[in-house]
């Protein structure tokens, strides 16, 4: 079996989510080869072939010019499975490999099973068995579901770049302001998520931070929803944060979310759905209305 | 000009949900159905367009069982003009590959300027269709946009990346975009715009016509996931839990 694995250089790095990609094909006892677009000095921590488009030339992430890129690697390696991480660039660029190349698309992989690929449904609250029913197929991992493999050294081979497309136009990248907020340096944070209810409630989730001497933390519902602003944020778009305590106040803990925050200490949810994933990182799980619990709790925490 | 969105009708996704009889999906009775919100976002930024351009028909489309007519009718009272309903009452064992055929079937003869919908669906999470309904009908595509303007025949759009940080992407139509949470705010429907939506045109469609492909990708089984860590869960009464917690938290010396 063959993997041709799509890496992301990002920041003047190779992306360890790249690592992870590689760790999937050494689960599946797989061959692999390696494409990115990058500087073609790049050195990615990996035994074997890395083909690499000159990111001068491709510029920044185009969908048209990368698909033609890896179809052009396809067509040379003719891989089992075009890999990449489901990432803002890897759910962008799969579908559209996927369709040139005439394969199926499993999205989200979190497990190999020895019939298919798991992958979970309804806010993981439940899993599918996925196959391809066309043999080869294109693949995306969740991040984080595969322990980072890193070793070896690359060949590297060049691509030439001839994509063009005049359809679309990067014009610049915009960066989401941090304000006088670092939620990266709290020992602890309490986030209030979608289960607040009202903006009015957020009060009784910032009550309960004082009171434990940390910060406020949120999920993306309550910034979407202009409840507080985007630096309060944790998950994959906003803040990835690591504090001593973390407590979760009606948050049901999407993967995005998860992500930003499971690696802290300790982890409290209060929540009312038994079932939300939040519990699956949860070191203590507290099955309430934060409404009703979190003031009784922060009475009793100040007093 | 002309809009199509693209809606799917799911399930409240804090409902606890049980695999299905069949062993492939989730069990659809005894659930409370909206608009996947990820196209709400999309029906919302398509009414916008059309305030301000004026000159903008918006159609809303759902595939799926009978139930999804009240998807399309919400849509139609935020605002959207007219309604599509291709009636298939085993849509969600489709892929996506057959669900995006589906839709660029539909859409093919009908000159789209712009097609919005959600980045991906809260139950199947698979976001493929959009870039796969841009790619059958050769139409550009942005996914995961978190700003969007129309300027001088093109759109002007954000893409949100990780790490709080967005690529500006202007591009030409015809275009599928994909939204993603906090595009935008969705507005609620007034009394009268229910109404009024009620009178709206709704089509209904057979599948057959649309549909013309076997899936790539096949469900074997679906389960429910085995608990991964075994964390204390207090339950009851507040008083109680909360005092709890505290001797918890004060044994494992995190306060």
């Amino acid at each position: 079996m063959k993997l041709l694995l799509v890496g992301e250089y990002k920041n003047g790095n190779v992306d360890e989510s790249f690592y992870e990609l590689v760790a999937f094909a050494e689960k599946l006892g797989a061959e692999a080869v390696a494409f990115f677009v990058a500087p073609t000095d790049v050195k990615p921590e990996f035994n074997g072939k890395v083909y690499v488009a000159d990111v001068e030339k491709a510029k920044e992430y185009n969908p048209k010019v990368h698909r033609d890129l890896v179809l052009k690697v396809a067509e040379a390696e003719n891989p089992d499975y075009i890999v990449l991480s489901h990432s803002s660039y890897g759910w962008d660029l799969a579908p559209r490999i996927a369709f040139k190349w005439d394969a199926g698309q499993i999205s989200e992989i979190v497990e190999v099973d020895n019939d298919g690929f798991v992958v979970p449904f309804c806010n993981a609250k439940l899993r599918r068995l996925l196959k391809a029913n066309t043999g080869k197929a294109v693949l995306t991992l969740q991040s984080g579901a595969f322990a980072p493999a890193k070793a070896g050294s690359a060949t590297v081979e060049t691509v030439d770049v001839d994509a063009a497309d005049e359809g679309l136009e990067f014009t610049g990248f915009e960066v989401v302001e941090k304000g006088g907020v670092d939620l990266t340096k709290a020992e602890v944070i309490v986030s209030a998520g979608r289960g607040v209810g009202k903006k009015e409630n957020i009060e009784i989730v910032e009550k309960l931070a004082k009171v434990l001497g940390g910060e406020l933390g949120a999920s993306r519902p309550v910034v979407d929803a202009g409840w507080l602003p985007t630096e309060r944020q944790v998950g994959t778009t906003g803040q990835t944060v690591a504090p001593k305590l973390y407590v979760a106040c009606g948050i049901s803990g999407a993967i995005q979310h998860l992500a930003g925050m499971k690696k802290s200490n300790f982890i409290v949810a209060i929540n009312k759905d038994k079932d939300a994933p939040i519990s699956e990182v949860a070191d203590v799980f507290i099955v309430a209305d934060l409404l009703d619990f979190v003031p009784v709790l922060t009475d009793k925490l100040s007093s | 000009m002309n809009v199509l969105v693209c809606v799917k009708q799911v399930p409240d996704m804090e409902s606890k949900f049980a695999v299905s009889g069949d062993g492939l999906w989730y069990d659809q009775s005894d659930l409370t159905y909206k608009i996947n919100e990820y196209d709400e976002y999309a029906v919302e930024e398509a009414v916008r367009l059309k305030e301000k351009l004026g000159d903008v028909t918006i159609t809303v489309l759902s595939i799926g069982p009978d139930r999804v007519k009240e998807a399309i009718r919400k849509a139609l009272a935020l605002g959207a003009d007219k309604g599509a309903h291709i009636k298939d009452d085993e849509a969600h064992l489709k892929d996506p590959f057959q669900v995006a055929t589906i839709i660029a079937n539909y859409a093919k003869d009908k000159n789209f300027d712009i097609i919005f919908t959600g980045m991906q669906s809260e139950d199947r999470g698979s976001a493929q269709v959009g870039a796969l309904v841009a790619e059958m009908l050769d139409m550009n595509c942005v996914t995961t946009i978190v700003g969007f303007e129309y300027a001088d025949g093109k759109v002007n759009v954000k893409r949100e990346l990780e790490g709080g940080i967005r690529a500006k992407v202007t591009a030409s139509l015809p275009v599928v975009l994909t939204c993603q949470l906090g595009l935008n705010t969705v507005r609620y429907p007034t009394l009268p715009n229910i109404m009024k939506a009620k009178r709206k045109e709704l089509k209904e469609f057979g599948l057959s016509e649309f549909l013309n492909t076997d899936p790539k990708v096949i469900t074997l089984k679906a389960f429910v996931p085995e608990k991964k860590k075994g964390g204390i869960v207090l339950e009851g009464a507040s008083d109680e839990i909360a005092d709890k917690l505290i001797s918890i938290l004060k044994e494992k010396a995190v306060i």
